[in-house]
């Protein structure tokens, strides 16, 4: 009998194996139990919470403490709502010019050339300015009094000093020096993994740049791309320091991270700041869905690089 | 055929200089943005004019005492070694799991490892928060540290299994051919193929977890701010303190900031990174 048992042991074990499912995959429990206690677990509580409205908080006053009370509430304030197009109005530009200003440079710096690692840190710098050294800088550089409107004035371009801060403007432009070198990152690794020779190939055949750009290698390297301007998005869409720093957080710049904050630790609502963390994820979700459906209709072959 | 090439040369040439324009255009507004910031921190006073009035280094020393910033170094350097060696250990035997096997649910798990690195911080940070606030675990170091894990280890996870890809599965079978245990393997076979990755992957979070700002600010109390949260702190406490002191805090930020990425430079090429990454999809 206690050999049967063994036997029938081994047997299933045999079996799980055939499918993958060994010992090995014990190494992956730490892991799992990590992410269902820290990430899983506080989104659902996040989300239970959010149809959960607070007792006593502004949200119940107006709405009765009905599960979708804090979403109506969000949806029918307009100073809440807006932060949705406010926060897309400045996150979908600057994710777009990284991406497409880094086409070109990166066009470029393929290939080897003296001074490409140099030119490479210098853009890779921004990286380590933070968000309060970007901003300071900006507000010190391209403020009022600051080297660039007295630069303009003295050229006499401007005759007074062009307003670049404590609006959309400033937000945005620390958005694209925060964000440019790691879109020109990826992208740079994107184009070094596609094959010269194709292009070369091309071009015996008469194909001037445009049309070897045009035909070979936009549709090799736009995968590559979508997924650059996924992660440009993710970066801009969570704009927050920058945005109180620089912006306008009253108004112009009031972004939908300012609002959950807002909620969470100055009201005190954690079932409104959940609402807002929820629905602040899943408007960032759609545009990535849409970005990576439109990345699944095209051509993800072999580039035939190093990559 | 001449034609093409003569129309080549014409078209690619201003193409090459607006790009490098744009270039050199880039890396002026930098320089302009950052020798601001860097010019102020050396100068007494500078309300008017291209220069200020006078030089000075007092402001490092203020703000060095001022803010407290030997303790808060060594809070950002105990959350930051300790974000480094529990994803580690967490994230390289998921890792090697996830390269070896095939299992049912691994596309699913692959998702809920990618979710946190694509889903922006504030909004897992501020449920993460409330949930950390329950356990009575926010406000202390170890908040910081659990909330900082939460992207880190799904960074090492995808850095490290195409790594672990690329070593032959046959070196693990032949070492275990000739008798090695599991933990012999681990220990004498696969650590040292790995240690350049695992080097790479602990610099890049180390980077990563010292810049982070959101999830820190969101469970950080009193006296486990790490520096960028401190420095936030101080620029919201702007006008009380002198400018020039913020700016110099923002300085000595940006310089251990550069070491770190130096050093990362040194031994990884970032680029190559991202290619192996995209190897994976």
């Amino acid at each position: 009998m206690a050999a049967d048992a063994s036997m029938a042991r081994m047997a299933l074990r045999h079996r799980l194996a055939d499918r993958g499912m060994d010992r090995t995959l014990l190494l992956l429990l730490p892991a799992v139990i990590f992410i269902v206690a820290l990430f899983i677990y506080p989104f659902v509580y996040g989300l239970q919470l959010s149809f959960q409205p607070q007792p006593g908080s502004e949200t119940v006053q107006r709405y009765g403490s009905g599960p979708f009370a804090d979403y109506h509430n969000f949806f029918a304030d307009s100073y809440l709502r807006d932060t949705i197009w406010t926060t897309l109005k400045l996150s979908l530009p600057a994710a777009l010019f990284n991406v497409i200003a880094s086409v070109p440079i990166a066009y470029r710096m393929r290939g080897r050339f003296r001074g490409k690692r140099t030119i490479t840190t210098i853009l890779v710098v921004p990286i380590t300015l933070g968000t309060v050294l970007t901003a300071e800088g900006l507000l010190a550089f391209m403020g009022p009094t600051g080297w660039l409107n007295r630069l303009l004035m003295d050229a006499g371009i401007a005759d007074h000093p062009v307003r670049f801060t404590h609006n959309y403007w400033g937000v945005l432009f620390s958005l694209i020096i925060s964000g440019f070198p790691f879109a020109f990152l990826l992208t740079l690794s994107y184009l070094s993994g596609i094959d010269p020779t194709l292009e070369r190939a091309a071009a015996t055949l008469g194909a001037g740049w445009w049309q070897r750009f045009r035909y070979i290698t936009l549709p090799l390297l736009a995968p590559g791309l979508g997924i650059t301007f996924c992660l440009s998005f993710v970066l801009a869409f969570s704009v927050f320091p920058s945005a109180i720093m620089v912006g306008d957080p009253a108004g112009q710049t009031r972004v939908i991270s300012i609002a959950a904050f807002h909620a969470a630790f100055e009201q005190y609502d954690y079932s409104m700041a959940s609402a807002i963390a929820m629905i602040m994820g899943a408007v960032e979700l759609i545009v990535i869905g849409l970005v990576l459906g439109w990345r699944s209709r095209l051509y993800r072959g072999a580039t035939g690089g190093k990559g | 055929m001449a034609a093409v090439s003569g129309g080549r040369r014409v078209t690619l040439r201003p193409g090459a200089w607006l790009v490098w324009g744009a270039v050199v255009f880039f890396m002026l507004i930098l320089a302009g943005v950052v020798g601001a910031v860097v010019v102020d921190s050396f100068g007494t006073r500078w309300f008017t004019g291209w220069l200020p009035a006078g030089w000075t280094t007092r402001w490092y020393g203020t703000t060095w005492r001022e803010f407290d910033l030997g303790g808060v170094l060594v809070v950002t350097l105990e959350v930051a070694l300790a974000v480094v060696v529990v994803s580690l250990f967490i994230g390289v035997p998921a890792a090697y799991a996830l390269a070896r096997r095939t299992f049912p649910g691994k596309r699913v798990l692959m998702v809920a490892f990618l979710l946190p690195i694509l889903i922006p911080p504030i909004t897992y940070g501020v449920p993460l928060a409330t949930v950390l606030y329950k356990f009575h675990l926010a406000g202390k170091l170890s908040g910081v540290i659990l909330a900082n894990l939460v992207p880190a280890v799904p960074f090492v996870i995808l850095v490290m299994t195409p790594f672990i890809e690329q070593i032959d599965p046959k070196i693990e079978a032949a070492a275990r051919m000739c008798g090695a245990r599991t933990r012999v393997i681990f220990t004498r076979i696969l650590g040292p193929l790995l240690l350049p990755g695992m080097l790479a992957a602990a610099i890049l979070i180390l980077v990563r977890t010292v810049g982070m700002f959101e999830l820190t600010f969101l469970t950080a109390g009193p006296d486990s701010q790490t520096l960028v949260v401190a420095l936030y702190y101080s620029v919201s406490s702007a006008g009380i303190r002198a400018q020039q002191e913020i700016d110099a805090m923002a300085v000595i930020y940006t310089m251990s900031m550069l070491v770190l990425l130096v050093v990362a430079l040194r031994f990884v090429n970032p680029t190559q990174l991202v290619t192996q990454i995209k190897e994976r999809d």
